[in-house]
């Protein structure tokens, strides 16, 4: 079987496309590449998503934390805290136990003339369920580090915001939230390499492997488990994710470029790789 | 446990709950609280050692060990950390068993990876087939912390060789000044000021640390993860304490208990960080002076 038939069968295996079965024996490098970089799909869809959602629900946070009043902020402490100060894998198997206890019919709404039911098993698969908790997981972190930037906006820019006379929405939207992004952005980047590391954790975490579709470290595992050999799989692993790791420096490397044009080169924020990792 | 615990059947209430929590299963719960304090206790001052080690290897004159300092603590930047828990301790496991096996069985002429398996003599299997339990455990526990060890060593070499780093340059040329040689500066002069700088990279990685615990399961140590589900599980009639599927309620309470130790700790930390300011050219220290004064 040459290599390009083995990415055609096992390219895709992660999302249950192509060859049904896993291979049992005669594992090539090219097998243990294909289906580990399969898996690492998963990894990406889940670290993406999670960032993206999360990103918006941080500045809202973010936001509530530095909020006067305490209706506002102690939730938000109080979020922050929960979410930073336990174990994410605490998290992922808390998460699991509370979704499978959610009735499996699902929730009945009569609304007069018509019911409506609300599903609810799909929320104990991982693509959902673990979504869920990587999305709250990095809200809470990325709100920590967007509070800490929203403190140290510079007084200047707030006082020359205050004589242009901007206010209130217009005084945050052109003033304060590009200032508190800009001096978010190294340590945001850091958070974002380090959710996708974290995505890690998601086929260890109690939510089930449908059918064999499992992330990178699933396959990788799997093939340790088959081969009693972890100095090839683990490795493969390793290079997927400082690739990964390397894009994702290179993708907010430009973001950050963007927010920085308007300052002279030596004033610029740089980017500082700092492994922060289990969460 | 207690003698009114004789009947389980006949329990109710508090009672019931009583005898529940205090099952033998549920003792080996509560003595698995014990091995991950004990993983944190035996861990954090390994770490500390092979970070120190790492970074003084970074800042070697000699290039090989300043290569092999520059490898540790680069090695955990790209890759996730649970790769690493994962390899390690597979890899340590056949590592050990390989060289006993070359020590022991030196006729042995098959081949030790021989297809898809993995096979040492009897003899050299670590620990052996016919030792007790608590051994295999033990092994289990020894192979985690050193692992831990050698993953957070990583991290807080990287710590601590930014700290010794940000030391400033004037303090070790007037250390220099004064006639100390290399060895004297680095001891007298840089280590006793790079703590303040190096303590809240350390306090974060100790924060880390602690919620890294629960990997102590993936890497089979019967911890408190393990215990939560065994435990939580719903339990038919067949057994003394029938009860549904309650591994929710167990998993709430690790919660809890990992947001107590964060939250314990941040108080600690806290405390010490205002103790080493105390008289440092930094922004708290010089606060403290203000304060004083």
């Amino acid at each position: 079987m040459s290599c390009m038939e083995i990415i055609a069968d096992y390219g895709l295996r992660s999302l249950g496309i192509g060859e049904r079965l896993l291979p049992r024996s005669d594992f090539t490098l090219c097998h243990q590449f294909t289906l580990i970089g399969s898996g690492l799909i998963w990894n990406i869809y889940f670290g993406f998503l999670a960032l993206v959602f999360g990103f918006f629900a941080a500045n809202a946070i973010a936001l509530a934390k530095s909020a006067r009043s305490p209706w506002a902020r102690k939730p938000a402490e109080w979020f922050i805290f929960v979410f930073r100060g336990s174990p994410l894998f605490i998290q992922f198997f808390l998460a699991y136990e509370a979704l499978v206890l959610l009735p499996r019919a699902g929730f009945e709404i009569p609304l007069g003339f018509i019911t409506v039911t609300l599903e609810t098993s799909w929320l104990s698969k991982a693509w959902a369920g673990a979504l869920i908790v990587l999305f709250l997981n990095t809200a809470a972190y990325s709100a920590e580090i967007f509070y800490g930037a929203l403190r140290s906006i510079p007084k200047g820019d707030l006082e020359a915001a205050d004589a242009y006379g901007l206010t209130g929405w217009a005084k945050f939207r052109r003033v304060q939230w590009p200032t508190m992004l800009r001096l978010a952005w190294p340590a945001y980047t850091n958070e974002a390499i380090f959710l996708f590391h974290a995505t890690t954790l998601v086929f260890f975490s109690g939510f089930p492997a449908f059918r064999q579709q499992g992330d990178a470290l699933y396959y990788a595992s799997y093939f340790v488990d088959k081969t009693f050999n972890p100095f090839v799989p683990y490795p493969i692993v390793a290079f997927y994710f400082i690739l990964l790791t390397l894009a994702l420096i290179g993708l907010f490397g430009i973001i950050n470029k963007r927010l920085n044009r308007h300052l002279p080169s030596n004033a610029r924020a740089k980017f500082k790789l700092r492994p922060q990792i289990i969460r | 446990m207690f003698a009114f615990c004789a009947d389980p059947a006949s329990l109710e209430g508090y009672s019931w709950l009583i005898c529940y929590l205090t099952t033998g299963k549920h003792l080996d719960f509560y003595w698995s609280f014990v091995t991950v304090l004990t993983l944190l206790a035996v861990t954090a001052p390994t770490a500390l050692a092979f970070g120190f080690g790492g970074a003084m290897a970074a800042r070697s004159p000699l290039l090989p060990l300043r290569l092999l300092g520059q490898i540790y603590t680069g090695m955990v930047r790209g890759i996730p950390d649970i790769v690493f828990f994962l390899f390690f301790v597979i890899a340590l496991d056949q590592g050990i068993e390989w060289l006993v096996h070359q020590l022991r069985c030196p006729e042995w002429t098959d081949p030790i990876r021989n297809g898809l398996e993995f096979r040492v003599c009897p003899e050299a299997k670590v620990p052996n087939n016919s030792a007790p339990q608590v051994w295999h455990s033990l092994y289990g526990f020894a192979l985690a912390v050193v692992t831990f060890a050698l993953v957070f060593g990583a991290f807080a070499a990287n710590v601590l060789f930014g700290a010794m780093q940000a030391v400033p340059r004037a303090q070790l040329e007037t250390a220099e000044a004064y006639g100390m040689s290399p060895r004297q500066v680095f001891r007298r002069v840089l280590v006793p000021q790079m703590w303040v700088y190096a303590l809240p990279g350390l306090s974060n990685l100790w924060m880390i640390l602690i919620k890294a615990t629960p990997l102590l399961f993936l890497l089979g140590v019967q911890d408190i993860v393990y215990w939560a589900r065994e435990l939580g599980g719903s339990k038919t009639s067949a057994y003394d304490y029938p009860h549904p599927d309650w591994r929710l309620y167990y998993f709430l309470g690790l919660l809890v208990f990992y947001l107590l130790m964060t939250k314990m700790s941040e108080r600690v930390l806290a405390r010490v960080q205002t103790r080493l300011s105390h008289g440092q050219a930094t922004a708290s220290g010089e606060a403290q002076r203000r304060a004083e004064a």
